[in-house]
């Protein structure tokens, strides 16, 4: 009898943890900031320069990866702690078209997303990354930082990275060139692009013009809009290549304030193929459904202390006081 | 007199310079890798930014550790007055293994300077799983420090702090089945942010039930087992008919995890990824037979009678809870192509440092301060203690 009051016991709180955790509607996606700035990277316009990838090291203090005869080529490939920001090639077949998914090419441009509900912010336990709350940008601080990775591990973009030859290791990702801003400068990045395939500004016009490009038939003669989309700049007028039929950054992952167009399929260049349901969101329901006020975790606090006090009492415990005077 | 009593014997063994040794070895790697950083002594990159040290020392870790949440909850609860003579030797497990999993917390965190951030309200992030991990583990081990400080008091003859404290410990007893059940829920709630990273056989938001459901199996089992180890290496007699009615429950406990798991992937539409999905599936049914194994082992009554067969079972089931947080949080994970891991020998070797210095403390304890139950017979404490 007493075995099976334990496993009803077992089984009642089992199921109460249950019905906790499968009701996730609590916290939806958290919605886009309208004072958001954000990059807008076209694959179609990147002509695999790499200026990008020079002006963020220089514009963040990092050491250049460049052969003696092409100062301005820097070689990196991979993100690391020196860089971030690179630019990446899909190649396929025998590349001959530029931006065709079957033998062709097409160049990526790899940073740090800006998401809009980030799982970077929302892992971090200290609060060393934040989002702010006007521009979305998700910064960093090393000060606050434990050093325990999780962002690293959470990003779905896998951005942050972290020194592990180093005995004072820093997390390093993009954080838009903010420290930029008190000069009246903007993102390196896209203020280097000679085509304007990086552009600067708030995200709402940025999506306005990427809805705008992929309306556009293909072949069709228009002026793309160079380094920041309200500085009335115009690259060169150009002929329109076939997008693919997205925006990535607009749904993906409960969107992101870099947006992103191509001609090639995104989950071909690597791009992950993400939830429109945040993860932050998914992971912060079940801990505010079972923490939210602590008043789930103080009910049960109540409820354990009157059990024990009086099951101690039931059978004392290891030393009981008549015991004592040994 | 005390119900629990030293096992007194010598300290210098083979068994205790062995593991001497090991942790020695591990001090000079980790010294290592505050000099010159956490690469120097591991494989971890950018895609595994977690290895074993998280995984196995942490994670797995503060599971065996259970034992002490275990035997509370059975017996403070729900009430199980018999099983009361294990309840200090799992506590005192248990105590080291939180400790030294907060420890090797330490070591893991790249700026280990900082740690404090995670319980100092200027920092702490509540959205954050890991803070809530963070801040109960913390607690718990003060908690279990508390808890255990009677035993340090009877040794020091310190009465009267003892009865008062002794008096006031149902509010601990209570702390210490709640912190744990938040954390080892937790851990597995921390997971769940990595999204599709990981494999959908694992990925699920029952992952918070399954990790605290298998967490308190393994405390359990890990009671059994260290019953068993104990009775060997201390030559003392063994309790296997009070592991015996233990093991029922955990068939019990097996059972509904096992429920919950398969009808959670049946519920999710992924069920054909059990046999379709390559070496993840093997990973999946190798888990799913150590679970199984104590299930098949404990039915009979003469086999919960068995100290071997129970000894199995328990090895097993903490296999299958081991297994389960390996697969969660590295075999199943996948952060793209162009990551690998496989920890490295002074990786590995740091964690087996780790564990043998638990183990070692464990056995010095155990002999000076009255940790295990006392025996009833006399004889039986006269004889060699090999440990
Ligand atoms: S891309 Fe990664 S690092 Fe950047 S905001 Fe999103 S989650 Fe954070
Ligand atoms: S490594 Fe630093 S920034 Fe990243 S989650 Fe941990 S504390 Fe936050
Ligand atoms: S915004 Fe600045 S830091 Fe970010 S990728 Fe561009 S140049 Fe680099």
């Amino acid at each position: 009898m007493k075995r099976r009051d334990f496993l009803k016991g077992v089984v009642g709180s089992c199921a109460a943890m249950a019905t906790v955790s499968g009701s996730v509607e609590a916290r939806g996606n958290n919605p886009r900031l309208p004072g958001a700035v954000g990059l807008l990277f076209d694959s179609t316009l990147c002509v695999g320069c790499k200026a990008c990838v020079t002006a963020c090291k220089q514009a963040n203090d990092k050491v250049l990866d460049v052969p003696a005869d092409k100062p301005y080529l820097d070689r990196t490939m991979h993100l690391s702690p020196d860089a971030l920001n690179v630019i990446k090639m899909y190649k396929n077949g025998k590349p001959e078209v530029k931006d065709r998914e079957v033998d062709g090419f097409a160049f990526q441009k790899q940073s740090c997303m800006h998401c809009v509900d980030p799982s970077c912010v929302s892992v971090c336990p200290v609060q060393a990354l934040l989002k702010d709350g006007t521009t979305g940008v998700v910064t960093y601080d090393k000060d606050a930082c434990i050093g325990c990775r999780y962002c690293v591990a959470s990003c779905p973009f896998q951005i942050p990275k972290f020194n592990y030859d180093d005995p004072f290791p820093e997390i390093h990702k993009c954080q838009l060139c903010n420290h930029l801003w008190s000069e009246n400068k903007f993102s390196a990045c896209a203020d280097v692009c000679p085509t304007g395939a990086t552009l600067y500004g708030p995200v709402e016009k940025l999506m306005a013009e990427a809805k705008r490009r992929t309306s556009l038939n293909p072949g069709e003669v228009t002026r793309f809009p160079r380094r920041d989309i309200e500085g009335k700049e115009f690259g060169r007028e150009q002929k329109v290549v076939k997008y693919v039929d997205r925006i990535y950054g607009e749904k993906e992952g409960g969107g992101t304030q870099m947006l992103m167009l191509s001609g090639v399929p995104f989950d071909k260049q690597g791009l992950p193929d993400l939830h429109e349901r945040s993860s932050a969101s998914v992971s912060e329901t079940i801990q505010h459904t079972l923490y939210s006020g602590l008043v789930a975790p103080a009910v049960i606090l109540a409820g354990l202390v009157g059990v024990a006090r009086r099951n101690t009492k039931n059978h004392t415990d290891e030393s009981p006081e008549e015991d004592a005077h040994e | 007199m005390s119900s629990y009593a030293p096992v007194g014997g010598r300290l210098v063994t083979p068994v205790t310079v062995v593991l001497g040794g090991l942790f020695g070895i591990s001090v000079f790697l980790l010294v290592i890798r505050f000099i010159n950083g956490l690469g120097a002594v591991s494989n971890l990159n950018d895609g595994y930014t977690w290895g074993i040290w998280v995984v196995v020392d942490i994670v797995i870790g503060t599971a065996f550790a259970c034992g002490g949440y275990a035997m509370a909850l059975l017996v403070y609860v729900f009430n199980k007055g018999q099983y009361h003579s294990l309840v200090r030797p799992a506590l005192l497990a248990s105590m080291f293994g939180y400790t030294l999993g907060g420890l090797a917390v330490l070591f893991d965190l790249g700026r280990w300077w900082n740690f404090w951030h995670l319980i100092s309200p200027a920092y702490f992030n509540v959205n954050s799983v890991m803070f809530e991990v963070g801040a109960c583990v913390f607690l718990y081990v003060i908690v279990m420090w508390i808890e255990f400080l009677p035993a340090f008091l009877e040794k020091l003859g310190i009465n009267r702090l003892r009865q008062k404290l002794n008096k006031m410990m149902f509010l601990f007893i209570a702390l210490g089945i709640l912190l744990p059940t938040m954390h080892q829920s937790s851990l597995g709630t921390m997971m769940v942010v990595f999204g599709r990273m990981i494999d959908p056989l694992w990925q699920t938001n029952m992952l918070p039930l399954l990790f605290v459901l298998s967490a308190y199996t393994m405390g359990l089992s890990v009671v059994i087992f260290e019953a068993s180890i104990s009775a060997e290496g201390f030559k003392r007699q063994r309790e296997t008919r009070l592991l015996g009615q233990m093991s029922t429950v955990i068939v019990g406990l097996i059972l509904i995890y096992l429920a919950i798991r398969i009808g959670d992937i049946i519920a999710r539409g992924e069920l054909s990824r059990i046999y379709s999905n390559g070496f993840l599936s093997g990973m999946f049914l190798v888990e799913m037979a150590l679970f199984l194994i104590p299930v098949l082992i404990l039915l009979t009554k003469r086999a919960r009678s068995s100290a071997a067969l129970l000894f199995v079972a328990a090895v097993s089931m903490l296999l299958a809870g081991s297994l389960y947080r390996i697969d969660t949080m590295l075999v199943a994970f996948n952060p793209g192509s162009e990551y690998s891991y496989f920890p490295s020998i002074p990786e590995m070797l740091i964690t087996i440092g780790i564990i043998s210095f638990e183990i070692l403390a464990y056995i010095v304890l155990a002999k000076y301060l009255p940790v295990l139950h006392q025996e009833k017979q006399a004889g039986a404490t006269g004889e060699l203690r090999s440990l």
